[in-house]
């Protein structure tokens, strides 16, 4: 099951990437990168702070246009899509990309079951013939209105909300916050799963729900998983795949074993001495995160 | 949080009171309030019979300056934690010049000039404006005054108070389920009431008006979080659309009535469509534009519109082809003889009141029932946070044009209804004060609070209109409720979301602030 150390050839993969490059005005955010992600694998995208990774997602998931590039998806039933060529809620809405965000965006003033219902947006929409039969209180839309519940109540039970179901999605503890967004971008049933920092501001306890809800996911849902995450010893233990990026350019592509003892792997993270373009306290911090133990960080 | 230090400093501060720099501070004022006034108050130039003449007012300017003094002590006081002796003092003046006030509008009411006149005599000003103004803002200082002692025996703080406040909003909206079907009951027998005459019909069915333009634009504000500052424009739409229709090509209400809907809902979605992409304020501006724009399109385009001549003999409205007229045209029937009842002018407003209740009813239904439905939970998923709507897939330019488009439509709705009910219409009922009151009213209510609505028209549209003796200052009144809702409620009256859908039958009241229940 876990890659090899060369980079997956095209044809195989869920996602390719091609040559992405991303510019703000002067600034290269990711500099012709390329990688691949594979169905029912968890593929981690790693790399210090500013590396570009949000960025990445950003392009995939279509909120940024990229500057150059081919981002292609292969749909098990609609072939190949190019994602850049896609508007942004499109992306979302046929080729079956989820996401969740680094700074939490739930719907604060609804309720968590009202949440994963509005996932479900798309779907409800249809059963609801336009809102049009739904005014009218039509048997269909009450049947998929169940079944939408229904969906919503299988994935509270996975991350243990139901006792929760109703409460406003804003006053929930942070970690509850995090795993129902995560259920939230399922509801919409994703072929690709997009996650930015899930682990982030976890305690370890919640960090290890984490990894098993992820892995759940990936191996009960046999979808794609794309995982940015700090925490190493979440991306050690659950990634199958890992790709590190340093100032928008990919220096490394392989699964954790081979990334973990790749040289260009280990200056960046450590800052050897000729890397004076690093300042000594992010080296220091990420020379701490290699080590393993999870700890806090301030997410931007 | 800031209460605790609040009271802290309160406890800290009791019994010491640095006197020295509370007065320099209330002489300070006072002396920026001589210097303010002795110029601009102090002297009057006056037209008298042969030119012009200076007339001193030094008595207010005294006036003002002791104003000022007392004013920032008594703010001073409150800063520093001294509440009580601003309450002792202030608050049986501020009372006794709140009873004056009252005297003079209850004499002004009555037509009593003279007493009126002697009363206002002992005001400290000439001018009754300023001195309302006065009494507004010391009514304020003293309420918070005794809100201060309140709180620091008390010790309740901020979120508490909130709490408490949506408490008492979810219950009002739970007794709703109840106190709804009693209220509908009581609108549908009020016509006959016996207290009820002309006059108060009249009242209600505007009050009942800007209910239903309260209920259309709550979806636009209240539930898709879409700040529309040119409500009127749609209502302007549909009562030309109906006006022009029924004048013109000599259709009846009945007909143009969804055409109207029809009219305003495109104007929604024409709007909407290069307006999708600002937010917040810079919605709000270009909403207001748009009102402004039609209205001055209507005032112009004076082929179509006669422009500010406006629409004349608007088609009244007919019971099923019945008009209402006391003498029907030969070979028809009209409602009263039809029925074989005496002819009463009072029956087309009984009727009025009916058509705008059951319209109104429509707004309300439709708002409670597309909340329920995929649209309505995606426009309140677009008000929390568009970004994430974009990212499950949700399209948030058509989410946004529907809304639009059906808050536009009753709007229209309403809008066709206020042109057959007046019988004539110009640009002049049209201008932004409108859009500003509808507004004002969802606000009132808390947005998004369908019985917030009903409780805000009465307040807002219902009250004034008894007053009318009081015209001059019901703006003030307006404003003056306006700030104070702003400050003790930011949310409205009766702020309450609640869920369209549940897991759990409903627990209790407090399910989502008693954290304990769930682990
Ligand atoms: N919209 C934008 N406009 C300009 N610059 C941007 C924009 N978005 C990102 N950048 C820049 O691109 C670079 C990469 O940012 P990105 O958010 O992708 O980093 P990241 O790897 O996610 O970092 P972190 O670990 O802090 O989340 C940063 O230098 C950032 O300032
Ligand atoms: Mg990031």
């Amino acid at each position: 099951m876990s890659a090899q150390a060369a980079p997956l050839a095209a044809e195989q993969a869920l996602l390719s990437v091609e040559h992405l490059t991303m510019r703000f005005g002067g600034l290269v955010a990711i500099d012709d990168v390329s990688f691949a992600a594979r169905d029912r694998e968890i593929t981690a995208i790693i790399g210090p702070n500013g590396a570009g990774k949000t960025t990445v997602f950003n392009c995939l998931t279509g909120f940024y246009k990229p500057t150059v590039g081919r981002l292609g998806l292969s749909h098990p039933q609609k072939g190949v899509m190019l994602l850049e060529q896609m508007e942004g809620f499109r992306i979302a809405q046929q080729a079956g990309v989820a996401r969740t965000f680094q700074n939490i965006r739930l719907f604060a003033k609804m309720t968590v079951l009202e949440n994963l219902i509005v996932a479900q947006h798309n779907h409800l929409m249809r059963a609801s013939g336009y809102t049009v039969l739904g005014l009218f209180g039509l048997g269909v839309y009450r049947h998929a209105e169940k079944d939408a519940v229904d969906k919503a109540r299988y994935w509270l039970d996975r991350i243990h909300l139901t006792d929760k179901a109703d409460w406003d999605a804003g006053n929930l503890p942070y970690g509850d916050q995090r795993r129902l967004e995560i259920a939230r971008a399922m509801c919409i049933d994703p072929i690709l799963l997009c996650l930015d920092e899930p682990a982030a501001g976890l305690n370890p306890r919640e960090s290890h729900e984490l990894n098993e809800l992820l892995q759940f996911i990936r191996d009960e849902h046999k979808i794609g998983v794309l995982l940015i995450e700090h925490d190493m010893s979440v991306v050690m233990e659950i990634s199958d795949h890992i790709i590190v990026l340093d100032y928008g350019r990919k220096i490394s592509d392989g699964d954790p074993d081979f990334v973990r003892n790749d040289p260009n792997v280990i200056r960046a993270y450590l800052g050897e001495e000729e890397e004076e373009e690093l300042p000594p306290e992010v080296a220091q911090d990420l020379s701490s995160r290699t080590d393993g133990g999870p700890e806090g960080r301030d997410d931007s | 949080m800031a209460e605790i230090t609040a009271n802290s400093r309160l406890a800290a501060a009791k019994g010491r009171l640095d006197t020295v720099a509370m007065l320099k501070e209330a002489g300070l004022t006072a002396l920026v309030m001589f210097a303010l006034t002795v110029g601009l108050v102090g002297f009057e130039v006056r037209d008298i019979p042969g030119g012009l003449a200076l007339f001193t007012r030094f008595d207010d300017v005294a006036v003002a300056v002791l104003l000022g003094f007392f004013g920032r002590m008594a703010l001073f006081l409150l800063r520093e934690g001294h509440p009580r002796p601003v309450a002792i003092i202030g608050g049986p003046l501020v009372l006794l010049l709140v009873l004056v006030l009252a005297a003079d509008v209850w004499f002004t009411g009555a037509g009593d000039v003279a007493a009126s006149e002697s009363i206002r005599s002992w005001l400290p000003f000439n001018s009754i404006i300023v001195v309302w103004v006065i009494a507004i803002i010391s009514v304020f200082i003293a309420a918070r005054a005794i809100l201060a002692i309140r709180r620091a025996s008390s010790t309740v703080t901020v979120e508490e108070r909130e709490a408490r406040a949506d408490h008492v909003a979810a219950q009002v909206q739970k007794i709703g389920r109840y106190v709804g079907p009693a209220l509908l009951a009581f609108a549908l027998l009020y016509p006959f009431l016996p207290f009820v005459n002309r006059q108060l019909l009249d009242i209600s069915v505007l009050v009942v008006t800007y209910m239903m333009l309260g209920w259309g634009l709550n979806i636009v504000v209240g539930l898709a979080g879409l700040l529309d500052l040119g409500y009127v424009a749609f209502y302007a739409v549909g009562a030309y659309s109906y006006a022009l229709l029924g004048t013109k090509l000599d259709m009846s209400f009945w007909v143009c009535l969804p055409f109207a809907g029809f009219m305003a809902a495109t104007a929604g979605v024409i709007l909407g469509f290069p307006v999708l992409r600002l937010r917040g304020d810079y919605l709000a501006i270009v909403t207001l534009g748009f009102g402004e724009m039609i209205r001055v399109i209507l005032l112009n385009w004076y082929d179509v519109t006669r422009g500010p001549d406006g629409i004349s003999n608007i088609p009244r409205p007919s019971f099923f082809g019945l008009p209402f007229t006391r003498r029907p045209p030969e070979g028809t029937e009209s409602f009263h003889t039809f029925f074989g009842l005496e002819y009463t002018p009072v029956d087309r407003l009984i009727f009025l009141y009916y058509l705008i209740l059951a319209m109104a009813m429509i707004t309300n239904l439709f708002t409670m029932r597309i909340r329920k439905l995929p649209v309505g939970r995606a426009w309140e998923a677009l008000r929390e946070d568009e970004t994430a709507c974009r990212s499950l897939g949700v399209n948030p330019t058509n989410t946004k044009l529907t809304a639009f488009g059906i808050g536009a439509m009753f709007g229209g709705f309403a809008g066709s209804f206020f042109a057959t009910r007046q019988g004539f219409i110009s640009p002049e009922s049209f201008t932004f004060i409108e859009s500003a009151v509808i507004l004002a009213i969802v606000v009132l209510g808390g947005f998004g609070s369908q019985l917030g609505v009903i409780v805000a028209a009465i307040l807002l549209i219902g009250l004034p209109e008894f007053f009318r003796e009081l015209q001059q200052y019901r703006m003030l009144a307006f404003g003056a409720a306006m700030v104070l809702i702003m400050v003790w409620r930011p949310a409205g009256l009766l702020a309450h979301r609640e869920p369209t859908i549940r897991l759990h039958p409903r627990s209790g009241p407090a399910d989502k602030t008693a954290p304990q229940s769930a682990e």
